[in-house]
């Protein structure tokens, strides 16, 4: 069981200022596991990607992945680790084409030096024909190899949201965090995605936590799920469970599941 | 392959031009005059295509560019002149002088984002121009009196590995890394790109070939003075990168051609000059708000709606 650990948050907190965004988390994810984070707006799901992902250092407890202390990382150094994931507010690179999007993080897929890339050694051309052949496998998966030359602005939104998760991908990670990968989406689109996120968690043995607020997804695919609110853990357990705890209802999802 | 073709191209075209304005001048068609402009034009193109790297790709709105050009100058200056050493290794010591004070300069200040990185740059450009000026070695605000070496020859081949080098760096896996951080530094650091490693690398060799137009400019005129590399020069530097588009290197290079023969041609008018050159900056602007190419390069013209990408 325990080396099965992928991830452990142990009593983790951030303070801004005054304000305690969050506090007292513990959460564990095991290795394959899909496992949704649930809240009201201003919970503190946000800021706890945040956190694990480096971008905020917890200014309490402890985040460990796969073995290791996570404290004190940036985070293109967590990345490297293997944590990658999608915004919320699509933070695509708009001016670069789809494909470069992909090649962006598979940037240490290929290790040719700066001074290769310079004088055009033939390190640099092996690295960026491997980097184009793998990144475009990637846009295949997506659907999204027919557009690789297309800016990536000019796309319609729910391709940026699949690109996005594509880009993600490409860095190789162990752990998925996807911020609200529904937002925005029509349910046929929703119901796309559902398929999509449970094909890459199998093809490439992902272990995938995340945020999201549209219900019939996160209870579709979720094995667990935590819930914050107010930046507080106030539940967690089987999507069943969730769905009859009257804290959760209480809180967060009122009418919509009752009905 | 195609990749190399694209070099051989550049290659060639390089050549071409050389040999053109190289039989010019042995001919006689290009007096001293042109050929003084022509230097000066390889000269901007340096420092614009130098800057480009920094503001352009990796979008660090960096305006002390002028400070490693001095860097440069001096230090290629004081190789030939007091030390005696060829011109050649002159122009090496001043580029990599000029790279180190960028290394330097790079660390403290890309922490800042902004209009913060770009007072700070100003700040430190001042800082090394004061320190020129307060050096009694290099002839203090007097200047320092150096012998014209600077040849057509010299000129043309700091543009060439100008470009070469940069165009290089820029379709690579680091250039796209740079690129990632104009784009969206959080989301590029989130991919695993080292966003202050890349920063500070695209700033280095910003510097070194700026400190290399330092070094050409120096042994171009007579004499250097401090008040030569004043803030006012970093914003020529950044006009011509402005103006030809931030993001396109072909676009510095016509700014800064373009903009050279504009204020060579308007010489003969010293009264008017500012006047008709803001004006044609204004005018500029105006019709092409992101500047006269945009992010696109002058190779997207030649690839009839192609695959992008890879230039050199």
């Amino acid at each position: 069981m325990t080396s099965n650990l992928l991830l452990q948050v142990e009593n983790v907190g951030i303070q801004f200022g005054g304000l305690k965004a969050v506090q007292n988390v513990n959460m564990h994810m095991n290795k394959g596991e899909l496992v949704g984070l649930i809240g009201p707006n201003g919970a503190g799901k946000t800021t706890t990607f945040n956190m694990l992902t480096g971008v905020y250092q917890p200014t309490e407890g402890v985040i460990t992945f796969d073995g290791k202390n996570l404290k004190g990382l940036k985070p293109y150094q967590v990345t490297k680790l293997g944590i990658s994931r999608t915004f919320q507010n699509i933070r695509l690179f708009k001016d670069l084409s789809v494909l470069d999007n992909v090649k962006v993080a598979n940037h240490n897929l290929a290790k040719h030096s700066i001074l290769s890339s310079i004088f055009r050694l033939p390190n640099h051309f092996k690295g960026e024909e491997k980097m184009d052949r793998e990144s475009i496998e990637f846009l295949k998966i997506f659907g999204l190899d027919v557009y690789k030359d297309e800016l990536a602005k000019n796309l319609p939104y729910g391709m940026q949201r699949r690109l996005e998760i594509a880009r993600a991908l490409a860095a190789k990670p162990q752990l998925l965090l996807l911020d609200e990968p529904a937002a925005g989406m029509n349910p046929q689109e929703t119901h796309h995605l559902m398929e999509l996120i449970a094909f890459i968690r199998k093809e490439f043995d992902l272990t995938i936590l995340l945020i999201e607020h549209d219900m019939h997804l996160v209870m579709g695919i979720c094995e667990r799920i935590y819930v914050l609110d107010h930046g507080q853990l106030i539940a967690d357990g089987t999507p069943e469970e969730i769905r009859n705890n009257p804290k959760v209802i209480e809180a967060y999802l009122g009418e919509e599941v009752i009905e | 392959m195609k990749k190399s073709k694209a070099f051989w191209v550049y290659i060639i075209f390089a050549l071409v031009i050389y040999t053109i304005v190289q039989v010019m001048i042995s001919g006689g068609t290009l007096d001293l005059y042109y050929q003084n402009i022509l230097i000066q034009m390889c000269i901007n193109i340096m420092l614009a295509v130098s800057l480009h790297i920094v503001i352009g790709i990796t979008g660090q709105f960096s305006i002390g560019h002028a400070g490693f050009m001095a860097v440069g100058a001096y230090f290629s200056a004081i190789a030939t002149m007091n030390l005696g050493l060829p011109f050649f290794v002159a122009l090496i010591i001043g580029a990599v002088a000029a790279g180190f004070a960028g290394l330097l300069v790079g660390i403290p200040t890309l922490r800042l984002k902004g209009d913060y990185l770009a007072i700070a740059t100003l700040g430190f450009a001042e800082i090394i121009r004061i320190v020129f000026l307060n050096i009694d070695y290099v002839g203090g605000a007097a200047g320092m009196v150096v012998t014209n070496m600077t040849t057509w020859t010299f000129a043309f081949v700091g543009v060439v590995l100008t470009i070469f080098v940069i165009a290089n760096f820029t379709n690579s896996r680091h250039g796209r890394g740079a690129i990632a951080i104009r784009e969206d530094e959080i989301a590029a650091d989130a991919m695993g790109i080292n966003t202050t490693y890349y920063k500070v690398v695209a700033f280095t060799i910003g510097a070194i070939f700026a400190g290399l137009a330092g070094g050409i400019y120096s042994h171009n005129f007579f004499i250097i003075q401090p008040t030569t590399f004043n803030f006012l020069k970093s914003f020529d530097i950044l006009i011509y990168v402005v103006l030809g588009g931030l993001g396109s290197l072909s676009g510095s290079v016509i700014a800064a051609i373009f903009l050279t023969i504009v204020s060579a041609y308007l010489s003969n008018f010293p009264e008017t000059r500012m006047i008709i050159y803001s004006l044609v900056l204004i005018l500029v602007m105006l019709y092409r708000p992101t500047g006269l190419m945009g992010t696109k390069e002058i190779t997207h013209l030649f690839k009839f709606g192609k695959k992008g990408g890879s230039k050199v």
